[in-house]
């Protein structure tokens, strides 16, 4: 992507530590302050470490490394469900995505209720619901299906509706945490299509995959973590052989 | 592709409290529409439990406190009396529990896409509005039944009783909603709360028989408690003019010169507190749940 693109994430210096031994009731809390809070109350680590990095519009980045590197904890970043310990995640117009299949879907509601409480957690009004709520359903190819409980679909069909709902809120910037992997290879194709006609159009992509061959397609820009670090920052198909590399050797 | 220069770079996850439920407002109305659909899911009765649980409250209290103990001669129109002050802390009791438990059950949610948090207690309290209005349906109608004239005073009576009681429980609802995050205990602590709660305001008995045994003093200290002024209001507006001869004992005095703007500001108070509280605690929420 051009240089002159606007910045669209930024990241300076950010880290993020989590507890790994949680207190959970008073009575514990009270036994350690009575105890002159001697020693901490649990053990820390580094699920982030001075993490910055730049993204800018148009960019389709793909977040790489292995389990419990980080990828996830950095996507909640940028979309503000977590806050960092130090430094600053800031970006520019609207983030939405999704970070795990049907995260704002009810089991027990029908597909219709379920698209419209979606939609409306993505951020879309009610206006913008109404309006694409005919393409949302036509896109998943959900069909009849749309009035049953969701509890009845198939864990494909609940991804190509959470999809749907995800792609149709139009956000500036769109995260997407694995969940390619559930769908049909006619559907992965379509979805495929749909994010590229997006970054066209000027919104910036941020993926994490495991599926190598499928971010060397899709992402121009990899980006590697390891233990919270960004190991490597480039073009995917350097980023995708160096971890190739990395995990053969 | 310039456009989006226009637009600033900002810190995502920083919301403005309540203001932002103000903003989603239409996200609001579907989250309260999807309690309500799920609360019955299942039963038999459905939407009927809504009038079934109150209806015993209130026939068991009745012969309890009316017939054994003898109110029911003492106090004129017993059975509104008791009722109007049941169906009120009803919906505090429900706001309060729910808000309190609303951000641990809707974790999942929480930990995976950003929203205004204040959604979920915010939402709880409407539900419980929801279901208050069937129960004051009852209620008007005993009223009706027992000759009530509705004077303005007595309606703007009623509707500052129940805004007094759901700032309480969209602010103490915060508060608890949000250490709850951090201590499971809280969900049990405002169970416990909201047991007394009945107690320590004039449900069942009359705000003289405190004031006989206690004294100005803390008769003042019992009056600051916005649910029993709340509870004080609602007596004024459904009971007062059913009650026949006692009109003189029918509300304290200063109900609305003093005690309304003390409950007022108490609960503003608690609001406040319980705004500031959710928002040093928010910033957590994802990864403590
Ligand atoms: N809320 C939390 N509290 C404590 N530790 C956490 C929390 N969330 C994540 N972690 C830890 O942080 C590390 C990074 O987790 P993260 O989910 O970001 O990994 P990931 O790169 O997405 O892994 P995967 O490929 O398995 O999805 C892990 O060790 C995980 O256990
Ligand atoms: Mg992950």
């Amino acid at each position: 992507m051009s240089e002159l693109s606007p910045v669209t994430v930024e990241i300076k210096g950010i880290s993020k530590q989590f507890v790994l031994r949680h207190t959970r009731s008073i009575k514990e809390a009270l036994i350690w302050f009575l105890k002159g809070r001697k020693g901490d109350l649990s053990a820390r680590f580094h699920a982030l470490r001075d993490v910055s990095l730049d993204i800018r519009q148009g960019e389709t980045v793909a977040l790489l490394g292995f389990n419990g590197s980080g990828k996830s904890t950095l996507l909640k970043h940028i979309s503000g469900v977590m806050t960092p310990d130090e430094g600053t995640v800031r970006t520019r117009g609207r983030v939405a995505g999704l970070i795990e299949v049907g995260a704002g879907f009810h089991p027990d509601l029908s597909g219709r209720d379920n698209v419209y409480l979606n939609a409306a957690i993505l951020g879309m009004s009610e206006a913008q619901i109404k309006e694409r709520f005919d393409s949302i359903v036509e896109f998943a190819e959900i069909g009849e299906f749309i009035d049953t409980e969701v509890r009845f679909y198939s864990s494909g069909m609940y991804l190509r509706l959470a999809f749907s709902v995800a792609v149709h809120s139009d956000p500036e910037v769109f995260l997407v945490d694995e969940i390619l992997a559930v769908g049909d290879e006619p559907f992965q194709k379509k979805c495929l299509e749909k994010i590229q006609e997006l970054v066209d159009a000027g919104q910036t992509l941020v993926v994490v995959s495991h599926d190598l061959d499928l971010v060397q397609r899709v992402c121009s820009r990899g980006i590697l973590l390891e233990h919270g670090r960004v190991l490597k920052d480039g073009p995917s198909h350097d980023v995708v052989e160096f971890l190739r590399s990395r995990t053969k050797g | 592709m310039t456009s989006l220069l226009d637009t600033p770079l900002v810190r995502p996850g920083i919301g403005q409290g309540l203001k932002d439920v103000f903003r989603r407002r239409y996200l609001l109305k579907l989250l309260v529409r999807k309690e309500i659909k799920l609360r019955y899911r299942g039963s038999v009765l459905g939407v009927i439990w809504s009038y079934v649980k109150p209806a015993i409250q209130f026939v068991v209290f009745y012969i309890a406190m009316g017939v054994f103990l003898g109110l029911n001669k003492n106090v004129g129109n017993y059975a509104v009396y008791l009722f109007s002050g049941i169906v009120l802390i009803n919906f505090f009791t429900e706001a309060l529990n729910n808000a309190a438990k609303s951000i641990v059950y809707n974790s999942g949610l929480i930990k995976k896409i950003f929203l205004p948090r204040e959604l979920f207690p915010v939402a709880s309290v409407f539900v419980s509005a929801a279901h208050f209005f069937p129960q004051l349906v009852v209620l008007l109608i005993g009223c009706l039944l027992t000759g009530w004239q509705p004077t303005p005073l007595g309606i703007l009576a009623g509707f500052a009783g129940f805004l007094v009681l759901a700032m309480l429980s969209v602010g103490l609802g915060l508060f608890f909603s949000s250490v709850n995050v951090y201590f499971r205990d809280s969900e049990n602590f405002v169970e416990m709360m909201l047991m007394v709660a009945t107690w320590v305001s004039p449900v069942m008995y009359q705000w003289g028989m405190v004031h006989e045994r206690l004294g100005d003093f803390w008769f003042g200290v019992y009056q600051s408690n916005p649910v029993t002024v709340g509870v004080e209001l609602f007596h004024y507006a459904f009971w007062s003019s059913t009650a026949g001869g006692d009109a003189a004992l029918a509300a304290p005095p200063q109900l609305f010169e003093l005690w309304l703007p003390v409950a007022l500001v108490v609960s503003a108070a608690v609001l406040a507190l319980g705004q500031f509280t959710f928002r040093k605690l928010e910033v957590k929420f994802a990864q403590e749940l």
